[in-house]
């Protein structure tokens, strides 16, 4: 679970440019971490990649914050 | 100059594309050449092994969805992902507007408009990720100033050129260019069919006073693969003889 949410936080980190400290569980992409909706996009295929699963457009649309990130992710884990 | 490079050039198996295929190959990227039949494929691995290029040619149907998918990832597991897109596959279905029946209307839009986007769509994530991509569209004059019995045709073209555009924004921040060629009249298949009389009247509206030649347009797309058309994006390079002055 911890190390789930750690691997959320490096890949928002990476994907946005922004210091690992600074992401919190409530962050908001775009509102928070100055996401642009290219980066939102960015940011799902990289989550894809590092948990090796597929998000359907329609669930990529409600991932807006990190917590729904770790959310999805903890829910649908193979 | 494009050494590394993967490029995927559709409708490679003759005219424009196989122009295209064998410039890119020279410059030097691994060029994938499509063709909608094995014939087609086989003569597109001919030419490129003949010229000493790397790459081949591959059988694809690009109205088919699977088919894209199955080629983009094949490509991307093989060599690694494609970083120049040349969309220049295309299909005329002649005929007055009056008399145009809707299969005439629809084969012409999939093949030429939605298919661009397809392949578009495709190609894109992998480009993304580079921070790098060149996408090339293959337009034509046509779609700028109109011809009769073309509607399918100059409509096709002309939303392919709309869609540049907005592709060009959605992706200049990730380095991704997006543009055009729109070729003139080029001797090939496609024109062969002009009668005699049709090319005479052609030619005294073209001032360089000739057919364009599918190495014309390979050059116009060689440039803008190349790194010295880095800050070229969303625009159309004309390549016409003269013919359409914007």
């Amino acid at each position: 679970m911890d190390n789930i949410v750690e691997r959320v936080k490096k890949i928002v980190a990476e994907q946005l440019g922004v210091n690992e400290a600074d992401i919190k569980n409530e962050s908001s992409f775009v509102d928070d971490l100055g996401a642009d909706s290219l980066d939102t996009v960015e940011l799902v295929m990289a989550l894809e990649e590092e948990f090796e699963c597929e998000i359907p457009d329609e669930e990529a649309e409600k991932i807006t914050s990190v917590q729904q990130a770790i959310d999805y992710i903890l829910a649908n884990k193979k | 100059m494009l050494q590394g490079q993967i490029a995927l050039v559709t409708g490679a198996s003759r005219g424009i594309g196989k122009a295209v295929a064998l410039e890119l190959a020279r410059l030097g990227a691994t060029v994938i050449g499509t063709a909608t039949s094995p014939e087609g494929a086989g003569n597109i691995s001919a030419y490129l092994a003949e010229a000493g290029a790397q790459g081949r040619g591959e059988v694809l149907e690009v109205r088919d969805q699977a088919q894209v998918d199955a080629l983009i990832s094949g490509i991307e597991k093989e060599i690694g992902p494609v970083s120049i897109l040349v969309n220049n596959a295309g299909i005329t279905r002649d005929n007055l507007a009056m008399r145009m029946k809707d299969e005439e209307w629809d084969a012409v839009i999939d093949t030429n408009l939605k298919a661009v986007f397809r392949l578009s769509k495709a190609v894109m994530r992998g480009m993304m990720k580079a921070r790098s991509g060149r996408i090339i569209n293959i337009t034509s004059v046509v779609g700028h100033a109109g011809n009769p019995g073309q509607a399918n045709y100059c409509a096709a073209k002309a939303g392919v050129a709309g869609m540049t555009r907005s592709l060009a924004r959605e992706l200049g921040s990730r380095n991704v260019t997006v543009n055009c060629v729109a070729p003139g009249f080029i001797d090939t298949d496609m024109t062969k069919v002009l009668s005699d009389e049709q090319k005479t009247s052609l030619l005294g509206n073209i001032p360089l006073g000739r057919l364009g030649l599918p190495e014309d347009i390979a050059a116009a797309v060689a440039f803008l693969a190349s790194p010295g058309a880095a800050y070229v994006t969303g625009t159309t390079v004309h390549v016409n003889g003269g013919m359409y002055m914007d």
